[in-house]
């Protein structure tokens, strides 16, 4: 028995919307039964939100693909366990017929993942295109797309699929999206976005300093990261929790030590660091 | 009962899924995993192979086709504007106002055949003169040899001897004007060889440097998403990008590059600025440019100040781009320090920068940059990261070969009738003020592909006589020229030079179509029977598959019957050439399939596989040869050897100069030879690469007091020139497309979070885009991603909406360009600059 997941690496993803304009011509107007009905223009399976954050001249543009997380504990499913079902391969589908007029099944999936069809009169959500999976096909229609390996879709449980390879390579790295909403999602994200602190060394003579090293420490829990500034006197700390209070430490050779203070509410782009000779 | 078939796009092959005689579903070509041929594979520095994934990566927007095919923009029979007759009143002044009414083919082919034979006399030996007729495509409503518009658009006018319209170069306008006098390589427009560069980086390249390009967005042209793996293995080994471009673009954004945003049109005071600290430090590659180059010393003596008075200094250079001048030189001393290849744009040369005023000088001085550092050395190139993967190099037409075009191939008969022996040429950035005026003239020959002296031929006209018929097919030049108030001007133009009949022949209604006094409807390349190879036009751009991870032929299968009343190109020319009598001369009595099987045939390919073979299985995967081995672009000019890559267009390869490039001197010219020759006193391109103050930018005082923000207007990131938007109502659904408030789908433009609080502008606020050359309506998107004084919005809107049906109208439609400058890139470089444009920006209405 197969047990299917997706996993989606933010970092790779290049927001090109192949996902989302593979699931619309896999739905829209195509009927696929007690799975899902066809759609409509304008009624979507999954949707792929653009996180732009930093400022100034440090900013990155992030994509994240949300679909139906395929929960192990469906709070859709705890909700209307006549309406929804989840599959033995992990697949959770709402019973098109079952589920027929019931409009508050939306609001159950804490994602937002659940859609309405209006013509049809259903609630309708991705399905992993589980059609084509039992019609024996190996993808889905988004991740066949996905020119930069980014939204990989397969079978958990063959160790020799490409996403039992990659989680393999990546363990201890993936994370699940929206934890807080305690419904252990099947679909697993890969460097979601987080924010970061940056900023610039300048040196005393007005250069870019190369090679300095920046030290940041969580003044809640004591972490402590170290960077080093590229050619451009740039240094940046990636992937911080959001909210806590940060110490920016800055030493380089024959320079003063600078410290700065600042705190995680989005990312800090903490400017041009001047540093005065020692 | 489903029904597979296969066919091919601008965005690659596809399987298109058919039940009951309509499409279902579009999937990028669907191969079973045994009919891949064994993969390449390449190395990288740390002895990690990469072998591409057995897949096609399609442009997303291919993913669209089906929702394209079946739009309501369709034109679904032929037209007639009411007002228009043929045999009384015209009234041009109406065009874009007036409504249609529906007639038969019957009826259009015969109007159109009297429309003709009225303008275009017929000798008595045959021969037509047709100079009072023009015509002049978009760029690819259809891919194909059979169907492309060399071929039945070719052959048709080729025998009416028509006026032609020469194309721009409108996506490298800098390289083809500038690069040539510098590096030759005119039989690919100014654009350098790319061959086996993926290897050539992967093993050796220390940094890449963006300048101007976004492949992510631009995708290698007709290379879909092929090469995007490619950019995520050297992310992942840890390649350091750099990014030198006004807008932080989605290839910066995935690859977490570093990013440099110089004013638009201070590229070249950025590039001066670098080579200024490369000569003193001197830590250039004396070998390469003492044995290699010529003029070093006329170019050292302007960017060290003794020509001019100004050292080009990184301070003098950080006041023109607004970039810091201590990160200008550390760019600078890390560039020289490492192996750089420089991506100059997405096939090596073209980028937004290029297509500024005097982008022949930003061309020129990113070729400076990379001689300096002795480009053709491993690791050190000029390389888009878009083309390059091991591949075959059999022969096989692509549409632009003249062995594909149905009027000249050797497979056709009757190619001396189909030769325009008329002389006089228009141009597209100068027809309509051209044909307005009964008059102009306009220097080179278009896209030079011959020569480089083809760059100073000269055009007057008229020559045979005026022109009176417009015959246009495919795509809206509102969106994609400079100016684009003048092509509405020209259509409702009701003076002497008033065009009698104009014709649109498309798939869809576009901004334009609504001009026309017949509307001809054409149909897909799905609709009909054809064959093509993936990506490849062939041409001056010939080899383009060495962007695809699997070189893919891909027969054209018509999947469906035409939607409405609509009819391929060839039947839509058949039936006109029939009603002049010219029916068999046009066909020869072959149908396109007869063509399909006969191109094939022509290459080698068939003795790999045969017609019926490929006819049935519906595509061929060529192998890469056993023996491949690798000819890195460059390396044997690099090593002094006859050139030993694949560039056959090379008119020195296999002579006794084939160690030399195409320049006059045969080596790379800082100070050009040609150039010297034939323009010597040209200040706006001399024969040394200068920087110039933009003609419209951050120096035009005047302008920019009361126009203070330079807008780019790239190429698109999800759809294809004017194709796809507009006519695909699923990409509408893409935020980053277009976005919908109101009902209404708006263009978005990109402004910085300080200019638009300075304005009181929101994000998704309706915006007006204006100067004195008109106004636009967009989206507010308020964004760092552009830096303060810098607007982004993408060209090649394919809705033309103005709120009244007047020229200079505002638009709705979100046709930027409608506010670009129609001014060359200088006065001998008749290139577009669209990103030179100065505009100032406001709410619109109530929102």
């Amino acid at each position: 028995m197969a047990r299917y997941g997706f996993v989606m690496d933010v970092e790779r993803c290049n927001g090109c919307f192949a996902c989302f304009l593979a699931c619309k011509d896999e739905h829209t107007g195509n009927d696929h039964g007690i799975y899902a009905k066809a759609t409509r223009e304008g009624e979507n399976l999954m949707k792929v939100n653009e996180i732009e954050y930093g400022s100034g001249s440090k900013v990155k543009v992030d994509y994240v693909p949300v679909m139906c997380q395929h929960c192990e504990e469906p709070e859709c499913m705890r909700r209307y366990p006549d309406q929804v079902y989840k599959r033995p391969d992990g697949i959770v589908l709402i019973d098109q017929e079952k589920a027929k007029g019931n409009r508050d099944l939306m609001a159950a999936c804490p994602y937002g993942a659940i859609s309405w069809n209006e013509a049809n009169d259903v609630p309708q959500k991705c399905t992993m295109c589980a059609h084509m999976l039992d019609a024996g096909e190996k993808v889905t229609r988004c991740s066949e797309c996905c020119p930069n390996q980014a939204l990989i879709f397969g079978d958990m449980d063959d160790p020799n699929s490409e996403i039992s390879q990659f989680i393999r390579e990546h363990e201890g790295e993936l994370e699940t999206y929206q934890p807080q909403f305690g419904t252990k999602p099947g679909m697993t994200y890969m460097r979601l976005p987080k924010p970061f602190i940056c900023g610039e060394v300048v040196g005393p003579d007005g250069e870019c300093v190369k090679g300095a090293k920046v030290t940041l420490t969580c003044k809640e829990c004591g972490d402590v990261k170290v960077a080093e500034t590229d050619f451009l006197g740039d240094f940046e700390f990636r992937f911080l929790p959001s909210n806590k209070p940060f110490a920016v430490k800055v030493e380089a050779a024959g320079c003063k030590v600078k410290e700065l203070e600042c705190r995680t509410r989005a990312s800090v782009n903490l400017g041009e660091i001047c540093l005065e000779q020692a | 009962m489903e029904k597979v078939y296969t066919n091919l796009t601008t965005g690659g092959p596809i399987s298109v899924y058919v039940e009951d005689g309509k499409i279902t579903r579009i999937r990028p070509l669907q191969v079973p995993e045994e009919d891949y041929p064994k993969a390449w594979t390449v190395t990288d520095k740390n002895g990690k192979t990469y072998s591409p994934p057995k897949a096609m990566r399609v442009a997303q927007n291919i993913l669209a086709e089906r929702n394209r095919l079946y739009s309501e923009d369709r034109i679904m029979y032929p037209m007639k504007r009411v007002d228009w007759d043929p045999n009384g009143e015209r009234n041009p002044q109406n065009r874009g106002k007036s409504g249609y009414e529906r007639i038969s083919w019957d009826e259009a082919a015969t109007i159109l055949a009297n429309e003709i034979k009225r303008v275009a006399p017929m000798d008595e030996n045959g021969k037509i003169d047709g100079h009072a007729i023009t015509a002049i495509t978009g760029s690819h409503h259809n891919w194909g040899i059979v169907g492309y518009k060399m071929a039945p658009f070719g052959r048709f006018f080729g025998m009416l001897n028509y006026t032609p319209i020469l194309d721009n170069p409108d996506s490298w306008e800098g390289w083809m004007w500038g690069a040539p006098h510098m590096w030759g390589f005119y039989w690919r427009l100014g654009q350098p060889e790319q061959f086996d560069l993926l290897q050539d980086a992967l093993a050796n390249t220390d940094m890449i440097v963006f300048w101007s390009n976004d492949p992510d967005s631009t995708h290698g042209i007709y290379s879909g998403q092929e090469s995007n793996i490619w950019r995520v293995w050297m992310k992942e080994m840890g390649m350091k990008c750099v990014f030198i471009d006004p807008f932080y673009n989605y290839t910066n954004a995935v690859m977490d590059g570093t990013w440099f945003a110089p004013r638009p049109g201070t590229d070249t005071a950025l590039a001066a600025a670098i080579a200024y600290t490369w000569f003193e430090d001197d830590t250039y590659d004396h070998d390469f440019v003492e044995n290699k180059t010529i003029g070093i010393d006329e170019f050292k003596a302007y960017i060290m100040g003794e020509e001019d008075g100004v050292p080009k200094t990184c301070e003098w250079a950080a006041e023109k781009t607004g970039i810091p001048a201590r990160r200008i030189r550390a760019l600078a001393k890390e560039w020289a320090s490492k192996r750089v290849a420089l991506a100059g744009g997405v096939r090596g040369g073209e980028g937004s920068a290029c297509r500024t005023a005097y982008g022949t000088e930003e061309a020129r001085m990113l070729i400076a940059l990379c001689a300096m550092q002795g480009f053709g050395k491993p690791g050190v190139s000029i390389w888009g990261t878009t083309m390059g993967a091991p591949a075959d190099y059999t022969w096989f037409p692509g549409y632009a070969e003249p062995e594909s075009q149905m009027g000249k191939s050797s497979v056709a008969q009757h190619k001396l009738a189909l030769n325009v022996t008329n002389k006089q040429r228009l141009y597209r950035l100068t027809y309509p003020e051209d044909i307005m005026n009964g008059q102009g003239s306009f220097i080179s020959d278009g896209f030079c592909g011959q020569s480089i002296e083809q760059q100073f031929n000269t055009h007057e006209y008229p020559i045979e006589g005026k022109v009176k018929m417009l015959w246009r097919y495919g795509g809206s030049f509102m969106g994609t020229m400079t100016e684009t108030n003048r092509y509405v001007q020209l259509y409702q133009h009701a003076g002497e030079n008033a065009l009698d009949c104009v014709v649109n022949q498309d798939c869809w209604f576009s901004g334009e179509t609504k001009y026309a006094d017949i509307i001809l409807p054409a149909c897909t390349n799905l609709e009909r029977n054809d064959l093509g190879e993936w990506s490849v036009g062939g041409g001056y751009t010939t080899h383009a598959h060495i962007g695809n991870n699997w070189r893919v032929i891909v027969r054209e299968q018509k999947c469906v019957e035409p939607v409405g009343e609509s009819k391929s190109d060839y039947e839509i020319f058949t039936l006109v050439a029939e009603k002049l009598g010219l029916g068999e001369l046009y066909t020869e009595g072959k149908t396109e399939d007869d063509w399909a099987e006969a191109y094939w045939n022509l290459s080698e390919l068939k003795n790999q596989c045969s017609w019926e073979e490929f006819n049935k299985k519906g595509y061929f995967i060529v192998p890469v040869p056993e023996d491949y081995e690798p000819h890195p672009a460059f390396r044997w000019y690099y090593e002094g050897r006859a050139c030993d890559t694949e560039d056959y267009l090379n008119p020195k390869r296999g002579t006794d100069k084939a160690h030399e490039l195409g320049t006059l001197s045969g080596k790379i010219e800082f100070a050009s030879e040609s150039l010297k020759k034939y323009t010597p006193d040209d200040e706006e391109r001399p024969p040394v690469p200068h920087y110039i103050p933009s003609w419209e930018g951050h120096e035009t005082t005047e302008v920019y007091e009361k126009y203070p923000l330079q807008i780019i207007s790239p190429h698109p990131r999800f759809s294809f020139h004017t194709h796809y938007d507009k006519h695909a109502s699923w990409l509408d659904e893409i935020p980053v497309h277009r976005v919908v408030k109101d009902g209404y789908a708006w263009w978005p433009a990109r402004i910085n979070p300080v200019d638009a609080e300075a304005r009181g502008i929101k994000n998704g606020d309706l915006i007006e885009l204006y100067n004195d050359r008109g106004s636009v309506v967009c989206i507010a998107d308020v964004t760092y991603r552009v830096p303060v004084g810098v607007m982004h919005s993408y060209g090649c809107s394919a809705k033309y909406d103005p709120v009244v049906p007047e020229p200079g109208a505002t638009d709705r439609g979100g046709c930027v360009n409608i506010l670009t400058n129609k001014r060359f890139l200088s006065k001998n470089a008749p290139g577009m600059a669209p990103n030179s444009c100065l505009i100032e920006c406001r709410k619109w209405g109530n929102n």
